[in-house]
Order: C-alpha cells, then sequence, then structure tokens
C-alpha cells in the first residue's frame, strides 16, 4: 500500500474530503430538490454557472478520494484473501477513475456548449 | 498467558447498542453509494449530453425499481451525512460521554428518516 493512502495521512484524508462534500452535496441536494431541473437546457445552464462547475469538477476527484479511502477500509476490514482483495480494490479503482473521467468529460463539453 | 481469547460472535444474540447501529448503517450506506458512482456518473453524462440524453435519463429516473434504487440512496445520503458530522464531532472529542453519544445516535436515527420525508415532500424523487 502506497504510503500516501495508508494510516494517518488516510484518516486525514477522509475528515478533509468529508467537509467539502458535506456542503456542496447539502447544496445539491436542496437545488434539486427545490428548483429540479426540467430540461435539458436548464441542467445546462445550471452546470455551466462558472462556480457550480468549478464546485462540480472540484467534487469529482474529493468524492472519489473519499470513496477510495473508504471502500479500501471495507476491504481490508472484510476480504481477507488477499487475492481477492487486490483483485475487488483495483476494479474500484479503475471503475472510479473511469466514472471520474466520464463526469469531467460531461462537465466540461457542457462548458463548451456541446 | 491465555493464548486463545474466548470469542462471543452470535450476531443474533449481540445486542448493538445505537452507537454501533449508528456506525454500521453510516458503513453500510457508504457501499450503497460508492456502488451508485458508475451509474451516477454516466446517467449525469448522458443527462447533459443533449434533450434526448435529458429526455432518456428523466423516463429511466422515473420507472418504479429504480425510484426504489433512489429512494435507498437518498437515505443512505442523508444517514451518511448525518452520521458523518457526528462521527467528526466525536474525532473532535464532542459528545464522547457515553450517554450523549446515545442521545446523538438516537437523534441521528430519528432525524434521517425526518429529513427523508421532508425532501421527498419538497421535491420528490425526481424532476
Amino acid at each position: 500500500m502506497s504510503r500516501q493512502a495508508s494510516g494517518l495521512m488516510a484518516w486525514l484524508i477522509q475528515r478533509a474530503t468529508a467537509v467539502y462534500l458535506a456542503f456542496f452535496l447539502v447544496y445539491v441536494l436542496i437545488h434539486f430538490t427545490l428548483n429540479a431541473p426540467a430540461d435539458h437546457a436548464a441542467l445546462s445552464a445550471w452546470a455551466t454557472r462558472p462556480w457550480v462547475a468549478l464546485g462540480l469538477m472540484l467534487f469529482v476527484p474529493v468524492l472519489l478520494a473519499h470513496a477510495w479511502v473508504g471502500i479500501r477500509d471495507v476491504l481490508i476490514d472484510y476480504v481477507h484473501a488477499l487475492g481477492a482483495r487486490i483483485g475487488l480494490m483495483l476494479l474500484f479503482g479503475f471503475v472510479f477513475i473511469a466514472s471520474g473521467l466520464w463526469a469531467l468529460k460531461a462537465i466540461i463539453t457542457a462548458g463548451l456548449g456541446g | 498467558m491465555q493464548t486463545s481469547r474466548p470469542v462471543f460472535l452470535e450476531p443474533w444474540r449481540i445486542k448493538l447498542p445505537l452507537p454501533g447501529v449508528v456506525s454500521i448503517l453510516h458503513r453500510v450506506s457508504g457501499i450503497l453509494l460508492v456502488l451508485s458512482i458508475p451509474f451516477s456518473a454516466y446517467l449525469f453524462h448522458q443527462a447533459l449530453s443533449g434533450p434526448e440524453g435529458f429526455a432518456a435519463t428523466a423516463a429511466l429516473l422515473g420507472s418504479w425499481p429504480v425510484e426504489l434504487a433512489l429512494l435507498l440512496l437518498l437515505w443512505s445520503l442523508l444517514h451518511h451525512l448525518l452520521a458523518g458530522i457526528r462521527h467528526l464531532a466525536l474525532d473532535m472529542g464532542f459528545g464522547l460521554d457515553r450517554p450523549i453519544a446515545r442521545k446523538t445516535a438516537r437523534i441521528t436515527l430519528i432525524a434521517v428518516p425526518v429529513l427523508l420525508i421532508l425532501t421527498l415532500a419538497l421535491g420528490g424523487l425526481t424532476a
């Protein structure tokens, strides 16, 4: 395991990312509860507002870091066979990176007007 | 020195205290949220891709099996958020005394369904 994602550092990353996720998700939840976009134009107008676009682009890596530390803890606790644990870590890692890139592509393309 | 410690692991006979319930549900909700990541990214991309993509996403999110999954994810998000705030407070040394820890655990377990119903009442599950 890399030193960057182990022990105290992982613990700290988990808490620091949690603070951003809490604020941003409460904002998104309130926005989509009270003012859900009714069509593509409304969703695109929201996602391309500079502060929202920045918030979303920051949200992607912050969420994935948080999810990675969390799922890694779960796998270490419950999957004791080393091969299965490493296999699942690789699977989650690749799925996380693919999801993150796909979400960033959506934000950037919307910003370019596509 | 005793080498083999006594083990008592009968899940149905262990009474988990309320803070333990909040903690295990924090973990369960976290796993559910992790599993939703690829689907969320895919649907977010589809909804932003154009009017057809938005319509397809809205139709999918409106079907009842998906609404059930959304309900589960909304519960997961709210529980993970409130339990997470509670755990952050515990990390900083607030609410560590057992009676207070039990009280905040109880508040969390009550506040999550209340917020869930409030969110559904104000906005519904889908647009």
